[in-house]
C-alpha cells in the first residue's frame, strides 16, 4: 500500500542500554534530515508510549528479558511493516544474556540477598506487583517475533542505522558497505 | 600397608620407562587402580613425567573412560544409541536404575557403583547391551536387567554376570564373553577359509615392492569408511623420507552400529596380525600398533596371548619366518572413549600420549604420522582383506565384487530386522538384496554408514554396497515404519555433540546449533524457515570444517531434508499469525519466575500462557510408540 503521507518510525529498547539510541542520536544534524521524511510512532524520542496508527518499520534494541519486554516486542511485531533488530542486544541477547547459564534464582539471590555489595535490610527480592515477572532467560528478539533485518555493532554506527533505514522507507535493498558492519 | 600415591604413580611410569607418548598406557593404568585420575594424581603425573599439568589435564578430561574424581568400583555402563532403543531401551534403563537405587550419572554413597549412559558399544545386534567395567552383557530385558543389579549390589563381580559365554572364540577362557558373533553370511574372502599363514609367506619371498603392486593390483580399497587405495597409501609410506615406520590397524570400530571388527578381533586375530606384518614388510615399518577401543577391553587378555604366539612362533620380533632383516612386532594402544579417535590422524594423536584431537593436513600420515614417522592406517578388515590377498592372488580377489569396487564387504546389521548380524557380501550388493538377506520388512529407511553415513529412503533401495555407490565402513541401521525419524536425527546429532575434539568452531559450534533447531522441529515447533535455516548451516559445517567428523556430522540433516520433507513438514507448528515465533513458550519461559515471586503474571498474555500449557511439548522418543499418550497434532 503507498503511503501517502510520511511513513512512520517507531522505536523501543527493551533489554538494552539505551545505546543503540543514542546511536541514532548520533545522526547529528541529519537527525532533522530523518525527521523531515519520516514521522515517529511510538518511541522514547517523542515520549510517546503507545501506537496509534501503524508504523512502517520498528527499531528494536535489546533483547527480551521480561514479560513487558515480550509484550512490547509482539506489540511491535503486530503494528509495524518492518521489523529491525538494532544492535548485539537485540540480535543475540547481548549482555544481559551473561545470564543465560545461571538459573533465574540464583541470578536474583546474587543480586539481591548475597551479593558482596548487597545492602537489603528487607532481605526479600524485589517483589512489588507492579514488576514485570523476570523470565527465565534473555531471549534475543528473534527468538520470540520474526525479524526483518538485523543491523550487528555494539552499538551499530549512526552511519549503519542512517543508510539501512533509508534504504528499506525508499524499498531500496539493504547494501550497507562493508566498513559499516565490520567489528575486527 | 599402601604406598602414597605419588609412589604408586612412580612405578606406572616406570613400567613405561617414563616416556610421555606412552601417556595414554598409563592414564588408564592409573584410572583402573584408582578409579579416577585425581588432580593430585594428574600433578604426580605431570612431574614425574616433566610435563605441565594442563597437557596431562588436558588428556584426562578428553576421554570418557577417564575421570578426575573417583568412579565406582563397578561402573555400569549402558548404551544408549539408536539400536537399543529400538529394542526397547527405556524399559531397561528404567529397571536398572530403580534396582540400583541410581540415577545415570550417579555413583552409589559407598562407592560401589557407578551408573552411567554410554553411545554404542559395538553390540548393536544383540541390543540392549552394556559394559560392566570391562564385562560385556548382552540383549538385556528388565528382567535380565533387574537381576543383573541385583547380582552386582550382592557380590560386586561382573566376571559372575556371565552365565553363558557366546560361540566361537567368545567361549575362549582368555575371553569368556557372553557376546554372540552372530555371524550371518561368510563370504570367499575373510570367512572363506581357515587362516594358513601362507599370505605373509608368499608376502616375504617378493621384494616389498611386488607385495606393494599386488595389493594395488587387487584394486582393495580401505573397509574403514573412507575407501582409499590401500596399495597407494602403502606406496606413499614406503616412499616417504623417514628412518622409521609404523603400521596401525584402526580396532576403534566408533561408528554407530558398526559391529564387524569385534567379530575379525574374536575369530581372525591372527589373519589380521598377518595383514599387519604384511603391510609392515611392504612399506619397511618395524613397529605395529593395534589401537583397540576401550570398549573391546574383554579382547586384549587374548590379543595378547595371540601376539605372545605369533612371537613365539617366529611370526613377530626379529628376523621374521627367517627373513634376515625384517624385524617387526606389535603393541596394542588402548583407547578410552572417543569416537574421534578413531579418525586416523586423531588415533595417531591418541597413541602419542595426547588428547584424540585430529591433526591439521597435510602432512599425511603416509608422509609423517606416528611420532613424525611415515605411517600407514588401515581398519582391520582391511588388513585382513590383504592377508587373503597376498594367499590367493590379486586376481582372484579381483574377480570377486565389482571392477572398481573388489572383494567382499563386511556389513553389521542391526535395527528392525529377523537376523541383525554379521553380513560378508561380495561389494555390488544393492539395499533390496540385503534387506532380504537380514529379513527385514516394512522399512522406512536404512542408514547406511553409520551416523556420519546416510539415511536411504525406500525408493533409491536399488543403491549398491560399493565404493562407487554406497560407500559405507560397514553399519546398516535398518529403520521400520514407527521409528521417529525426527528424533533419530537429534539423538544422532546428540552424540555429534558429545564427541566433538572442539578443535574447530564450524564442527564444535555448528552442531550444537543444528541440533537446537532439530529439537525445536522434533517438538513440533518448526517454520517453513527452519528448513532454509538447517540447510544452510549443514552446508556451513560440511564444508569448513577440519576433520571428517565435522564434514560428516550434518549428513542426517540433509538426509532428512533431502528425501523425508513430508514427516519434517508435519512437524511444522501452528503460526500463531501474529508474527510471534511457534518455538517461543511464554508460559514455560515465565515458570520460575511465578515460582520464585508466589504470583501469576500480571500482564495481558494470559491467554497464550494457557494456549501453550494445553499443549505440554511432546518429548523426544525414537521409538514411535511412546508417543501416544502427547498430544497429537490437531488436537492442540
Ligand atoms: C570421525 C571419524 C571416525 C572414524 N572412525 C573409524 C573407525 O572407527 N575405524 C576405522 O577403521 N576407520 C575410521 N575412520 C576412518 C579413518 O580415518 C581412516 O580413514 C581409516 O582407518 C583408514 O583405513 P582404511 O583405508 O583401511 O579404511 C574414521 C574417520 C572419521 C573421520
Ligand atoms: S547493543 Fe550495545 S549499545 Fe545497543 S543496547 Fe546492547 S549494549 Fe547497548
Ligand atoms: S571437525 Fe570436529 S572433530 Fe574434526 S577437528 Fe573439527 S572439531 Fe574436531
Ligand atoms: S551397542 Fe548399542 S548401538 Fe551399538
Amino acid at each position: 500500500m503507498p503511503h501517502t503521507k510520511k511513513p512512520r518510525v517507531a522505536t523501543v529498547s527493551l533489554a538494552g542500554c539505551f545505546g543503540c539510541h543514542m546511536s541514532l542520536l548520533d545522526l547529528d544534524e541529519r537527525f532533522l534530515q530523518l525527521s523531515d521524511i519520516v514521522e515517529f510512532g511510538r518511541s522514547p524520542i517523542n515520549d510517546l508510549r503507545r501506537f496509534n496508527e501503524r508504523c512502517r518499520v520498528g527499531l528494536i534494541e535489546g533483547g527480551c528479558c521480561n514479560e513487558e519486554n515480550v509484550q512490547t516486542l509482539v506489540e511491535f511485531r503486530e503494528s509495524c511493516d518492518l521489523l529491525i533488530a538494532v544492535g548485539e542486544c537485540a540480535i543475540m541477547g547481548g549482555i544481559p544474556a551473561m545470564r543465560n547459564t545461571l538459573p533465574l534464582a540464583d541470578c536474583l539471590e546474587e543480586a539481591y540477598l548475597d551479593g558482596r555489595s548487597v545492602y537489603n535490610p528487607s532481605g526479600r527480592i524485589p517483589d512489588d506487583p507492579e514488576l514485570p515477572l523476570l523470565l527465565d532467560r534473555v531471549y534475543c528478539a528473534h527468538d520470540v517475533v520474526k525479524i526483518d533485518y538485523h543491523l550487528p555493532g555494539c552499538p551499530p554506527q549512526a552511519d549503519t542505522i542512517w543508510q539501512a533505514l533509508v534504504a528499506v522507507l525508499s524499498d531500496n535493498p539493504v547494501n550497507l558497505p562493508y566498513e559499516l558492519v565490520k567489528y575486527d | 600397608m599402601d604406598l602414597p600415591l605419588r609412589e604408586r604413580i612412580e612405578s606406572v611410569c616406570r613400567q613405561y620407562d617414563r616416556r610421555r607418548d606412552r601417556l595414554m598406557d598409563m592414564a588408564i593404568d592409573i584410572q583402573a587402580a584408582e578409579r579416577c585420575i585425581s588432580p593430585e594424581a594428574q600433578d604426580a603425573l605431570a612431574r614425574e613425567l616433566g610435563m605441565e599439568v594442563v597437557d596431562v589435564q588436558s588428556l584426562v578430561t578428553f576421554y570418557a573412560f577417564l575421570t578426575e574424581s573417583p568412579t565406582g568400583r563397578v561402573v555400569v555402563r549402558l548404551c544408549d544409541d539408536i539400536p537399543d532403543f529400538l529394542a526397547g531401551l527405556d524399559a531397561v534403563a528404567e529397571a536398572l536404575s530403580s534396582e540400583l537405587g541410581l540415577e545415570f550419572g550417579q555413583t552409589s554413597p559407598d562407592g560401589q557403583i557407578t551408573l552411567e549412559r554410554t553411545p554404542c558399544i559395538g553390540m548393536s545386534d544383540q541390543c540392549p547391551a552394556a559394559l560392566v567395567n570391562e564385562v560385556v552383557v548382552t540383549n538385556l530385558t528388565p528382567e535380565s536387567a533387574r537381576a543383573m543389579a541385583r547380582g552386582l549390589l550382592r557380590h560386586g563381580d561382573p566376571h559372575r554376570l556371565v552365565e553363558h559365554t557366546g560361540d566361537g572364540r567368545n567361549s575362549h577362557e582368555l575371553i569368556r564373553a557372553m557376546v554372540q558373533n552372530n555371524l550371518r553370511e561368510r563370504g570367499p574372502v575373510l570367512f572363506g577359509g581357515p587362516v594358513t599363514g601362507r599370505g605373509l609367506e608368499a608376502a616375504l619371498r617378493k621384494p616389498s615392492a611386488e607385495v606393494r603392486a599386488q595389493v594395488r593390483a587387487s584394486n582393495l580399497r580401505g573397509r574403514g569408511g573412507a575407501g582409499f587405495p590401500t596399495g597407494q597409501k602403502w606406496d606413499f609410506a614406503a616412499k616417504a623420507e623417514g628412518t622409521r615406520r609404523t603400521v596401525i590397524c584402526n580396532a576403534d570400530e566408533g561408528e554407530p552400529g558398526t559391529f564387524k571388527d569385534r567379530v575379525l578381533l574374536t575369530e581372525l586375530p591372527e589373519l589380521m596380525f598377518e595383514g599387519m606384518t604384511i603391510a609392515a614388510y611392504a612399506i619397511g615399518a618395524d613397529e605395529g600398533i593395534l589401537y583397540l577401543r576401550g570398549e573391546y577391553t574383554y579382547l586384549r587378555p587374548f590379543l595378547e596371548h595371540v601376539l605372545g604366539l605369533r612371537r613365539r612362533s617366529g611370526l613377530l620380533g626379529r628376523n621374521i619366518l627367517g627373513h634376515s632383516g625384517f624385524d617387526f612386532d606389535i603393541r596394542i594402544q588402548m583407547g578410552a572413549g572417543a569416537y574421534v579417535c578413531g579418525e586416523e590422524s586423531a588415533l595417531i594423536s591418541s597413541c602419542e600420549g595426547l588428547r584424540g584431537d585430529p591433526k591439521t593436513r597435510p602432512p599425511y600420515p603416509a608422509q609423517s604420522g606416528y611420532l613424525g614417522r611415515p605411517t600407514v592406517v588401515n581398519n582391520v578388515e582391511t588388513l585382513c582383506a590383504a592377508a587373503r590377498i597376498l594367499e590367493h592372488g590379486a586376481d582372484w580377489f579381483a574377480a570377486i565384487g565389482e571392477p572398481q569396487s573388489t572383494g567382499t564387504k563386511l556389513l553389521s546389521v542391526s535395527g528392525h530386522c529377523e537376523r541383525p548380524g554379521v553380513y560378508e557380501v561380495p561389494n555390488g550388493l544393492t539395499l533390496s538384496d540385503l534387506l532380504e538377506r537380514v529379513g527385514a520388512k516394512q522399512v522406512q529407511a536404512v542408514q547406511v554408514g553409520g551416523f556420519s553415513g546416510h539415511l536411504i529412503p525406500p525408493r533409491e533401495f536399488g543403491r549398491r554396497i560399493s565404493n562407487t555407490d554406497l560407500l559405507t565402513g560397514g553399519a546398516v541401521l535398518v529403520l521400520g515404519e514407527g521409528v521417529d525419524l525426527i528424533a533419530m536425527g537429534v539423538r544422532v546429532l546428540e552424540f555429534f555433540v558429545e564427541e566433538s575434539c572442539g578443535f574447530c568452531t564450524p564442527c564444535r559450534a555448528g552442531n550444537v546449533l543444528l541440533l537446537e533447531r532439530m529439537k525445536r522441529v522434533a517438538a513440533g515447533h518448526g517454520e517453513e524457515a527452519d528448513y532454509t535455516y538447517l540447510a544452510e548451516l549443514s552446508e556451513a559445517i560440511k564444508g569448513t570444517s577440519r576433520c571428517g567428523f565435522g564434514q560428516t556430522s550434518p549428513n542426517v540433516v540433509l538426509d532428512l531434508l533431502r528425501h523425508f520433507r513430508p514427516v519434517l513438514e508435519k512437524s511444522i507448528g501452528i503460526d500463531p499469525g501474529n508474527g510471534t515465533r511457534e518455538a517461543f513458550d511464554l508460559g514455560a519461559a515465565l515458570r520460575d519466575a511465578e515460582r520464585i515471586s508466589g504470583r501469576r503474571s500480571t500482564h495481558h498474555l494470559a491467554e497464550r500462557t494457557e494456549h501453550r500449557e494445553a499443549a505440554p511439548r511432546k518429548e523426544v522418543k525414537i521409538d514411535g510408540q511412546t508417543r501416544q499418550d502427547t498430544p497429537k497434532e490437531g488436537e492442540r
